[in-house]
């Protein structure tokens, strides 16, 4: 699995036209003919391209996802620079997606016909049409520009001493409006998920049944309702997860997030194809980490699936 | 039995529903009484309103679009439709319990059958966790489940719909209710294992001295279980009578036509399809019913006086009642 995505990586990346040595090339303003085979030839990209693949595959199967063009450093080490703020963005937006779009969908599956309900609807359609590097904007005019309470980019404030309490309150502080952006599309669409999955198991024969031992709305909503209902957006927070992964590009490149994101796309720009390929090849083991987790979150919710696997 | 006092007694009820169609009378002046330790049995075609009356007396019907208009239901004297909310709340699952039609739905699929029946028996009786599952292992015990200490973790997909449904009456009875309601508890099971859920009511109603609603299609069932009997058609009960007078001389027509219709066991099975009796026409809609005996149309003694007016449940003999005009005046047919 995870060899069939190196390898199909590379075959597209390989298609790419432009490489390393055109951008080196560009960037100090034009190279001889004889400089750039030359930095073909330190990359080993004079080579037939089945050798490429076969040398890649076998560096990569060491753990060793090769030397980054334009860092000249590990990729592994570049990435792993990265990720911590990648996973604190995606997870926090993601987490806080599921939570409230959960909440929001149960309270609107309560009153179906009230204002709220109608409303998260509303922002379920605005939520999902609306662009990413939209909604970023639009939060940075609203609460950078013209209240002035957010900071605009970046991880942390540069002056604040690393590790004080300051220090993590501040990256709360800057995590605020990227989580916002990358969150306002799944909170839409978990909470319209959650409120049709809701209204669907509140029509349910077991919950008549927990209506008639006597149980009041309260515990029937949330004990015997909620765990039914959120099943399906489990499913789907699962499945989009690399989804969301490719959103956090946008975020991160719109608020200059030193994560992933930003350093996926700028490595695309500088033709970085190791960095790109150690990245996508990371996110293919994040995606299949969440599939694990997913599945995992199944067995705890749903006994059905528990014996299923089990048996 | 005669003299003892009605343990839960129906009213005139009525029922509405908002359809498109306009509104819908589901029920129409229902009237029952159930004594202690009886069974009562409902019978009448789909959609007659045999659910909605056993969802009324719970007062778990879906409103909107639903609505009790009218009527009172008496459990010992306190009437319930004016009961707070949080009264019926105790009211339900100790006091009248219900099970339903369809087993393989109406347990919850997360929860252990152990908790969902330990869940009613905490509410109700503020037992501990430890006691209440305890319950929950002697009803299972007691609904002949084998293995109860086991099953009692296992979780309703683990289960046939026969053991689910045994699993239901655990459930209702844990907390000893006087009334039982139980809705076509069979229809979804195959023919042996209703004979046997059958069989645990009974016996289950011996043991705990409940008494039951038993709402079904099934003729044999009502007559080997129901001491009476109420014919239901188009919401309105048309024929209340003991069930050996409602099966040796039925006396409405609609009831005829029941009675006639139910294959008689004993006698060759009929050389024909079309040698089976069935009453001819359809149930109206509810939406559209005017003020005539509503199975005017169906009906082969109609006359102008019954597409005029409805019959209100005339007394025949000692303790039945029929709503027909054929009855109105003593000594007729
Ligand atoms: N949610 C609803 N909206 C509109 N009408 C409804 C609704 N639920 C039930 N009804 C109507 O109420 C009437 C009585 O339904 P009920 O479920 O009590 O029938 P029943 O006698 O139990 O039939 P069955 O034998 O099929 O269970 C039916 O005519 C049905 O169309
Ligand atoms: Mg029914």
């Amino acid at each position: 699995m995870l060899l069939a995505v190196i390898i199909f990586n590379f075959i597209l990346l390989s298609l790419v036209p432009g490489d390393i040595a055109d951008t080196l090339a560009g960037e100090s303003g034009g190279a001889s003919q004889e400089v750039m085979d030359d930095i073909r030839r330190t990359y080993g990209l004079d080579r037939p391209f089945h050798i490429q693949l076969a040398t890649y595959v076998g560096k990569v199967l060491q753990g060793d996802l090769g030397t980054s063009y334009y860092f000249n450093l590990p990729v592994t080490e570049l990435i792993l620079g990265r990720v911590a703020p990648t996973l604190l963005l995606v997870v926090t937006a993601l987490v806080l997606a599921i939570l409230i779009g959960t909440l929001f969908g149960v309270i609107a599956s309560r009153k179906p016909n009230k204002l709220f309900s109608h409303f998260v609807t509303v922002l379920a359609l605005v939520g999902f049409s609306a662009p990413v590097f939209w909604t970023a904007f639009l939060l940075i005019v609203l609460f950078v520009a013209m209240l002035e309470i957010m900071p605009l980019s970046g991880l942390v404030d540069p002056t604040t001493p690393r590790g004080t309490l300051a220090w993590y309150l501040d990256v709360l502080h800057h995590l605020f409006l990227p989580v916002l952006s990358l969150s306002s599309i799944y909170l839409a669409a978990y909470s319209r998920l959650a409120r049709a999955s809701m209204m669907d198991v509140l029509g349910s024969d077991y919950i008549r049944t927990a209506r008639a031992k006597g149980l009041g709305e309260t515990t029937v909503t949330y004990k015997h309702a909620l765990r039914n209902a959120v099943i399906p957006v489990i499913t789907i927070a699962g499945l989009q997860f690399s989804h969301i992964f490719s959103g956090a590009v946008v975020v991160e490149t719109v608020f200059t997030w030193p994560g992933l994101g930003t350093l996926a796309f700028e490595s695309i720009l500088r033709g970085d194809t190791p960095t790109i390929m150690g990245i996508l090849f990371f996110s293919a083991m994040i995606v299949i980490i969440v599939n694990l987790l997913t599945d995992i979150a199944y067995r705890v919710v749903d006994p059905r699936i528990r014996s299923a696997r089990n048996a | 039995m005669q003299t003892a006092a009605p343990l839960l007694e129906v009213e005139g009820l009525e029922v509405e529903f908002r359809t498109r169609q306009g509104i819908a009378r589901v029920l129409d002046g229902v009237t029952l009484s159930l004594k202690p330790g009886q069974t009562l049995g409902i019978v009448g075609e789909s959609g007659c309103g045999k659910s909605m009356t056993a969802l009324s007396i719970m007062r778990l019907v879906p409103t909107p679009p639903g609505r009790i208009g009218a009527g009172a239901v008496r459990l010992k004297g306190e009437n319930l439709l004016q009961a707070s909310e949080a009264r019926m709340r105790e009211v339900r699952g100790k006091d009248i319990s219900m099970i339903f039609q369809e087993p393989m739905t109406s347990l919850n699929p997360v929860y252990s059958i152990g908790d969902q029946i330990a869940e009613t028996v905490r509410l109700h009786e503020r037992l501990s966790r430890r006691a209440s599952l305890e319950r929950a292992v002697n009803m299972l015990k007691a609904v002949h489940i084998p293995a109860a200490e086991r099953r009692v973790r296992e979780f309703p997909h683990q289960m046939s719909g026969g053991m689910r449904q045994r699993v239901m009456i655990a459930m209702a009875l844990a907390c000893r209710p006087s009334v039982l309601i139980a809705d076509e508890p069979t229809t979804a099971l195959d023919v042996t294992v209703q004979a046997q859920v059958f069989d645990l009511l009974k016996e289950m109603q011996e043991k705990t001295g409940t008494a039951i609603i038993l709402i079904s299609h099934d003729m044999g069932a009502i007559a080997e279980m129901a001491d009476r009997v109420i014919v239901m058609y188009a919401g309105r009960v048309v024929e209340e009578a003991a069930t050996d007078e409602i099966l040796e001389s039925p006396k409405h027509p609609y009831t005829r036509g029941l009675i006639a219709c139910v294959p008689h066991m004993e006698e060759q099975p009929p050389p024909e399809r079309g040698a089976l009796t069935e009453i001819p026409g359809v149930v109206p809609s509810l939406a559209a019913l005017g003020a005539g005996c509503s199975f005017a149309p169906r009906c082969s003694h109609a006359d102008d006086l019954c597409r005029r007016q409805a019959p209100q449940p005339f007394t025949v003999g000692t303790d039945r009642r029929t709503a027909c005009w054929l009855y109105d005046e003593p000594g007729a047919p």
